[in-house]
């Protein structure tokens, strides 16, 4: 009936309609005045600020989403207790919550005038409309890839040779340095990549907590939404090349990394 | 014989993997969960009840975040529709199919989780919107809105679908061929209840996804109330009008349906594996 | 280098694992913990190694009380039976392992571990990977990786039992003369009483979780202490309360005395040895080992009519006691 030719053409056009001619439009856009227009578009000021800032955030969202989750794997692996499942639950959270909730919750949480954020001030610690801010926002919606990652190498490799190096003579410590990390290695590479890119790319939590001062609490995607909303086209376009580059990077990254299942 | 050996779900004795103290490092995953998620979400929860039940209720029917929940759940079922369709037929034509480039073609599915969502709106809007090279322009309207969700949740079926159909036996098949059955009868008869599980994962998860979106949405609808604002940027605009509560209370039922999806989806898991017992 | 275990008891959660078990191995002997699945042995064995504690006794190794002690400071060596080879590590860094953590010389480290490879005949593996080693080569260097750190005790948790028949024989009498060359006092968990017979100096039958006797194979063989132990070493015969080996079962042409009438009903030939499956008066089933020699000076066939006779037999009776055997059936 449906030939195979006329499936793949299907699926092949609608990728080809949805994906591949919008983001190499985009391309084309950026350059439309000239790779010189575009690179100076990507250097001023405001938008080198705004890389850096976003290099300084994933650096410290995946570090800190990276360490936490090689310890959640190892409590929801290898520990038996009350209220696993909704830990494991709890997990899932911040895949499915919109990014305007996120940063919402930190708005409130953190705002001037909640006690929490009160607190802080007294101490000069500002959390909203700020670096920090945007720091937990990214932190938050990029946290379960790394545990989702390790947990089932963990699961796969089993106790067995942490159990005999212990009859070797290695301390706890020493069992999880030379054993357990080495064998989770790839799962938590893949983690760091999936973190790296979500973290990038955070847009919703980070419009909200921010309060997108150019030049300060700017990251690159709102530098982008920036640009559009100031018809600065060429700046938007070329900024989203950056980052569509980025991606792309990501991409060919997790093809290294992707954790090959033996059957 | 041990009941804990050779398994690694339960602790090995004392020679577990925990550098330090169990009780330790279930205490630091703890309070960093609720440090960066729960407490915040509480806080959320808590501001949308600041006025009481009649307050949030008042929220909530605010005429405009009605359209704009109404509307965000059309979207959202109108794209899983689409979803299933096309995931699935995407997710047969890499498993089923070979040709050059596939392996490309295979690697592109996950570009909707790399790039950022801001950057998908733009793509979109560079083809189709306003100074389109096609002459189209979709922008502003409920199809920019359709077709910015359909971008993002791309991978979700085909990702849920892909390992079950490599996985499942093509012996299924000739056997229904050999008795007679038509591609067609034996897709729909055969092969489509085995996928059942996956599909309806992969759809929950891309539903799930739809609701919450706003990168990809905020710039090419143009988020005209009443026509193009999905319920996200309508908590967004409430947040820029310091209207607190009202976006609380809009979020919190967000919130809930996230929740109930996710449970939906932990059922339909379990479900799914006892097919395969 | 003995152990010693002193009334160990152990349950998960409903499920008694060690009821109370006291049993000892003396220094330089290879005892093997032998029983069906369930019967604790596991269990025991790594609770001599401090992989699971014990929920009240006491583990004495080379008289220091090490109840309690985690694996690490017991000075004890584990064998897995899948391995738990170091994937990430050579066949050399494997071996190495312990030795590292004791913070040896590099150049010693090398010495010791090119000793104990060549020791396993894995000398020229040193480089590869476990993945790289078939079943019986990385068991091997999991034993070379055990004995690298010199242990005062040696344990083997059924070392051999996911390794194809064939294999499983050649390290049986590999590690039998290995434990020869080095006296390691070692215990070895099994399930099948062959390798415990042929490997072991003692054997240590368990069943849930209990001791049912301890002693040499023969022993075990010749003299069970209950019919449990008869019917788990070694083939027999069970006529109500009445257990005979069936090489005991003699088979006559003519009646004598103590005979009892016979059908033969079958004949197998295993070979060297002919299995013959009677029938008696009364419909009673039962079967005899005889040689082929045997069963053609008897010129036995399907059908014929014999006398048989049981050379000794044992009787338990329902409190698992002994009583005194009698001849016939």
């Amino acid at each position: 009936m449906i030939s195979r030719l006329g499936l793949r053409f299907v699926a092949l056009g609608y990728l080809a309609l949805l994906l591949v001619f919008p983001v190499a439009m985009v391309f084309a856009r950026a350059f439309q005045d000239g790779v010189v227009a575009a690179w100076q578009a990507v250097t001023t000021p405001e938008a080198l600020h705004a890389l850096w800032l976003t290099i300084l955030v994933a650096a410290i969202a995946v570090t800190a989403n990276t360490v936490f989750g090689i310890i959640c794997a190892i409590v929801l692996v290898r520990h038996r207790f009350r209220g696993r499942n909704l830990l494991d639950a709890v997990l899932d959270l911040p895949l499915a919550i919109s990014p305007v909730v996120v940063g919402l919750s930190l708005l409130i949480l953190y705002s001037l005038t909640s006690p929490v954020g009160a607190w802080l001030a007294q101490y000069g610690v500002r959390i909203v409309f700020s670096t920090p801010g945007i720091v937990l926002a990214t932190i938050f919606v990029s946290l379960p890839f790394v545990v989702r990652e390790v947990m089932p190498v963990l699961r796969e490799i089993g106790t067995e040779q942490e159990q005999a190096a212990s009859t070797l003579g290695a301390s706890p410590f020493q069992i999880f340095r030379m054993i357990t990390l080495p064998a989770i290695r790839q799962g938590v590479a893949y983690g760091v990549v999936l973190t790296t890119a979500r973290a990038i790319g955070e847009f919703g939590a980070v419009s909200v907590v921010s309060g997108k001062i150019s030049g300060v609490t700017e990251t690159m995607t709102v530098f982008v939404a920036d640009r559009f909303q100031n018809f600065d086209l060429v700046g938007c376009y070329a900024a989203s090349v950056v980052l569509a580059v980025i991606a792309i990077g990501t991409l060919l990254l997790t093809n290294l990394f992707e954790p090959r299942e033996d059957r | 014989m041990s009941a804990s050996a050779n398994t690694g779900a339960a602790p090995a004795g004392k020679a577990g993997a925990a550098p330090v103290n169990g009780a330790l490092t279930r205490g630091v995953t703890v309070i960093y969960l609720s440090l960066i998620v729960l407490i915040p979400l509480a806080a959320v929860v808590w501001t949308s009840f600041g006025e009481g039940i009649g307050g949030f209720l008042r929220s909530l029917s605010n005429p405009q975040a009605i359209a704009a929940l109404r509307l965000t759940f059309e979207v959202s079922l109108v794209v899983v529709f689409i979803n299933i369709v096309t995931g699935t037929l995407i997710a047969w034509v890499l498993v089923r199919d070979s040709f050059r480039g596939k392996g490309l073609v295979n690697s592109l599915i996950d570009l909707p989780f790399a790039l950022p969502t801001v950057v998908a709106g733009l793509t979109l809007l560079s083809l189709y919107g306003p100074k389109s090279p096609l002459g189209l322009n979709i922008a502003y309207t409920k199809a920019a809105v359709v077709m910015a969700l359909l971008f993002v949740t791309l991978p979700f079926v085909v990702r849920a679908v892909q390992p079950v159909l490599a996985e499942m036996d093509l012996e299924m098949e000739e056997a229904a061929h050999s008795l007679g059955a038509s591609p067609f009868t034996t897709f729909l008869r055969i092969i489509f209840p085995n996928l059942l599980p996956a599909v309806l994962s992969g759809a929950a998860l891309s539903f799930a996804r739809s609701v919450g979106e706003f990168g990809s949405i905020v710039l090419i609808s143009g988020n005209l109330p009443y026509k193009t604002e999905v319920a996200s940027v309508f908590i967004y605009n409430q947040i820029q009008t310091d209207n607190i509560a009202g976006a609380a209370a809009v979020s919190v039922l967000l919130l809930a349906l996230s929740l109930l999806i996710l449970i939906g989806l932990n059922a339909l898991n379990r479900w799914g594996r006892r097919h395969d017992q | 280098m003995s152990i010693a275990v002193c009334n160990v008891s152990k349950r998960f959660n409903d499920f008694v694992a060690l009821d109370d078990v006291s049993v000892e191995a003396p220094t330089g002997s290879l005892t093997a913990l032998l029983g069906p699945s369930g019967s604790g042995k596991s269990t025991l064995l790594r609770a001599i190694a401090g992989l699971d504690d014990p929920d009240s006794g006491q583990i004495i190794i080379s008289g220091e009380d090490k109840t309690g002690m985690p694996p690490q400071r017991r000075g004890v060596g584990f064998v897995f039976q899948h391995y738990a080879a170091f994937k990430h590590m050579t066949v050399f860094d494997n071996v190495a392992f312990g030795l590292k953590i004791r913070k040896h010389p590099k150049d010693v480290i090398r010495k010791n571990v090119n000793e104990l490879l060549e020791l396993v005949q894995l000398d020229g593996f040193a480089g590869r990977y476990p993945t790289q080693l078939s079943g019986g080569q990385r068991q091997r260097m999991a034993l070379a990786r055990a004995l690298a750190v010199e242990p005062q005790v040696l344990l083997l948790d059924e070392p051999f039992g996911a390794l194809d028949a064939q294999v499983r024989q050649e390290l049986r009498a590999w590690l039998r003369r290995l434990h020869d060359d080095l006296n390691v006092t070692t215990i070895l968990v099994t399930h099948d009483q062959e390798e415990a017979m042929e490997v072991s100096d003692r054997i240590v039958l368990m069943n849930h979780g209990r001791i049912e006797q301890v002693g040499g194979p023969q022993d075990l063989y010749e003299d069970p202490a209950s019919k449990f132990v008869m019917e788990f070493i070694g083939p027999v015969n069970r006529l109500g309360d009445t257990y005979v080996r069936p090489h005991d079962i003699e088979i006559q042409l003519s009646a004598n005395g103590s005979t009892s009438e016979a059908t033969v009903e079958n004949l197998i030939y295993l070979g060297f040895e002919v299995r013959v499956e009677l029938a008696l008066k009364d419909g009673r089933k039962l079967w005899a080992q005889v040689t082929r020699e045997d069963a053609r000076q008897l010129d036995l066939e399907g059908g014929k009519q014999v006398h048989v006779r049981m050379v000794h037999s044992r009787v338990f009776d329902r409190a698992n006691e002994e009583s005194p055997a009698e001849d016939s059936l």
